[in-house]
């Protein structure tokens, strides 16, 4: 990148601060996190400045941080899945109950990501083939699935606890170095691998091209309804692999697993500076909008404020990014 | 292939929709190196012509040979894969990504497993851009974004993409709606290099002082028909003006 930059050196008064222009959305971020955490550190020293609350954060932060990473591939499209929470409930149960019925991690592992894949593709079909648009699809396969888990467990919920003792539970939820949970190791390893497909993948350029102007893509030859697909099932693979680490840290499968994850999802999105008008977002954005959502809640405990500030306090931050964003976005025409 | 044929005919062409017959008996060459202009009256067909030469419709009757050979477009793909392009005002960019992202979009350079090769497409536009699109301005590099561009300078992007990567005849919509004087002016300096390069144009237009400062040919349509077909040499611009007023003026009276 830096190569032709250097070949042309652009002299660039009249078009402001390139470097600042270019990452404006992720510098503003960044900005963001590190305002907040010297808040929390300078409140709280004694809980910021231990490792415990971080191995917390990352052993709880790749439950919501892979789905926040593939979703921003459809917001990305002018798209949205409201329906992965569910995705993640109905693979969650495949995963646990065949596990339990047949004592094989990797079964159950193939599984649940292909139901994941599955489900994505249906969502996919849906919006694409059927021509229905995607919040009202996946307003309907949200209800669908969460409501075939609860038929299909009764509302009963599955222990798995004996699942601590197979060798391939530590390969998702043990300790590296002693200390670092490997889930976190997870999501740093599938973020950077989604950040490059988007940035710098044949894929990622026709996700970007097709939600700025979709008319051209398709004129320019992109093949638009399998990359909207493939969004989709990239979605559903997320939440699959999502919900098998919360499984294996709690060890416990309950009918409402997955809930709640939705707002929180969409919320990293939208405070990482992904347009919900599709065509601009960034990986990093995203990743820095998980730890900024999943710092909140225990930040705003641990400096005294009580557990009733934590919505009023995600509002706030969601609705003063989103409006800096479009600010930005603004004075750029 | 015959190297005699040229570069695109359509004989016989009709096209209705239900009962209305939006085109009938059109008959329609374009050369190797020219550029030919399409006028008429708003619903007179030109729009519908071009939609069956870049593949969008399917004509009712008739036949379509390109490069000599006979072709039966199925969609705007299979036009493209042939050489045929159209570039629309509005829709041939995207607004918020990188000229590199644009020129290449759909035809990226990769290295392996589709991972973008971005030296190349960098080094390659920043080639097009000072020879092809003539932007020069220090002010716009590979990496701006397509929407700070002027619309003049859009519809070089655009045309220049288009020639990269081979299109043999490029079809122009309204190339200079809405375009300031010097901005149309750059648009008709890059229709004319169309034919500099060997390749063919259709250039579609309301302002005939526009098209008659850039084209060879020009073909008028009017309810559907061609109306009239004249070679630049022997038509005045105001000889042009009273044939559309006279025709505008029978559609109007009938």
């Amino acid at each position: 990148m830096a190569t032709t930059t250097a070949k042309h050196p652009v002299p660039q008064p009249a078009r402001g601060r390139p470097f600042f222009h270019t990452y404006r959305f992720q510098i503003s971020i960044i900005t963001l996190l590190v305002v907040l955490y010297a808040v929390f550190i300078v409140r709280a020293p004694g809980t910021y400045l231990s490792f415990g609350i971080y191995r917390s954060f990352m052993i709880s932060i790749p439950f919501f941080g892979l789905m926040a990473m593939a979703a921003t591939f459809i917001i990305t499209l002018g798209e949205i899945d409201l329906s992965f929470p569910s995705i993640a409930g109905f693979s969650g149960w495949v995963f646990a109950s065949s596990y339990i019925s047949t004592d094989s991690f990797i079964l159950a592992l193939i599984l649940c990501l292909g139901t994941g894949a599955v489900l994505g593709l249906i969502n996919g079909l849906l919006v694409t083939k059927i021509g229905i648009p995607s919040i009202v699809a996946t307003i309907g396969t949200m209800f669908l699935w969460r409501g075939l888990v609860n038929v299909v467990s009764q509302g009963h919920g599955i222990p798995i606890s004996k699942i601590t003792a197979d060798p391939l539970h530590s390969l998702f939820v043990g300790e590296v170095f002693g200390k670092i949970p490997a889930q976190f190791l997870w999501f740093v390893g599938g973020s950077i691998v989604m950040g490059i497909i988007y940035k710098r993948h044949r894929f990622g350029s026709h996700v970007l091209f097709m939600g700025d102007n979709a008319a051209s893509a398709r004129m320019m030859g992109i093949h638009v309804d399998r990359v909207k697909i493939l969004c989709f099932v990239i979605m559903g693979v997320s939440a699959a692999l999502s919900v098998v680490f919360i499984l294996n840290q709690l060890t416990f499968f309950w009918a409402s697993t997955g809930d709640g994850y939705l707002l929180t999802t969409l919320a990293a999105v939208f405070i990482g500076g992904t347009s919900v008008f599709g065509g601009k977002g960034t990986m990093i954005g995203t990743f820095v909008g998980v730890l900024i959502i999943a710092s909140l809640e225990p930040g705003i405990i641990a400096i005294g404020l009580t557990g009733f500030w934590t919505q009023f306090i995600y509002g706030l931050l969601i609705t003063l990014s989103v409006a800096i964003y479009a600010l930005m976005l603004r004075r750029q025409d | 292939m015959n190297s005699t044929a040229p570069l695109l005919q359509m004989k016989g062409i009709q096209k209705s929709f239900g009962h209305v017959r939006v085109l009938r008996d059109i008959d329609l060459e374009i050369n190797y190196g020219e550029i030919v202009a399409l006028i008429g009256d708003n619903g007179a067909g030109k729009s519908t012509l071009i939609k069956i030469i870049t593949g969008v419709y399917t004509p009712t009757a008739g036949d379509i040979y390109f490069k000599g050979e006979r072709i039966t477009p199925r969609d705007v793909r299979a036009s493209r894969a042939l050489g045929i392009e159209c570039v629309y005002q509005e829709r041939a960019l995207a607004e918020q990504q990188e000229l590199w992202r644009n020129v290449f979009a759909g035809h990226e350079r990769t290295t392996f497993l589709g991972f973008l090769d971005l030296k190349a497409q960098r080094e390659e536009t920043e080639r097009l851009m000072r020879s092809r699109m003539g932007l020069t301005s220090e002010a716009i590099t590979v990496d701006s974004e397509v929407g700070g561009l002027s619309g003049g300078e859009r519809q070089g992007v655009a045309i220049a993409r288009a020639l990269y990567f081979d299109a043999d005849l490029i079809i122009l919509d309204e190339p200079t709606m809405g375009l300031s004087i010097t901005e149309t002016e750059r648009v008709l300096t890059f229709t004319r290099s169309i034919r500099d390069q060997g390749k063919s144009a259709i250039f579609i237009d309301h302002n005939i002082f526009h098209v008659y400062d850039v084209a060879d040919r020009f073909i008028i349509l009017d309810r559907g028909r061609i109306a009239e077909r004249f070679q630049r040499s022997e038509v005045t611009r105001e000889k042009l003006v009273e044939t559309m007023v006279a025709l505008h003026d029978a559609g109007v009276v009938s």
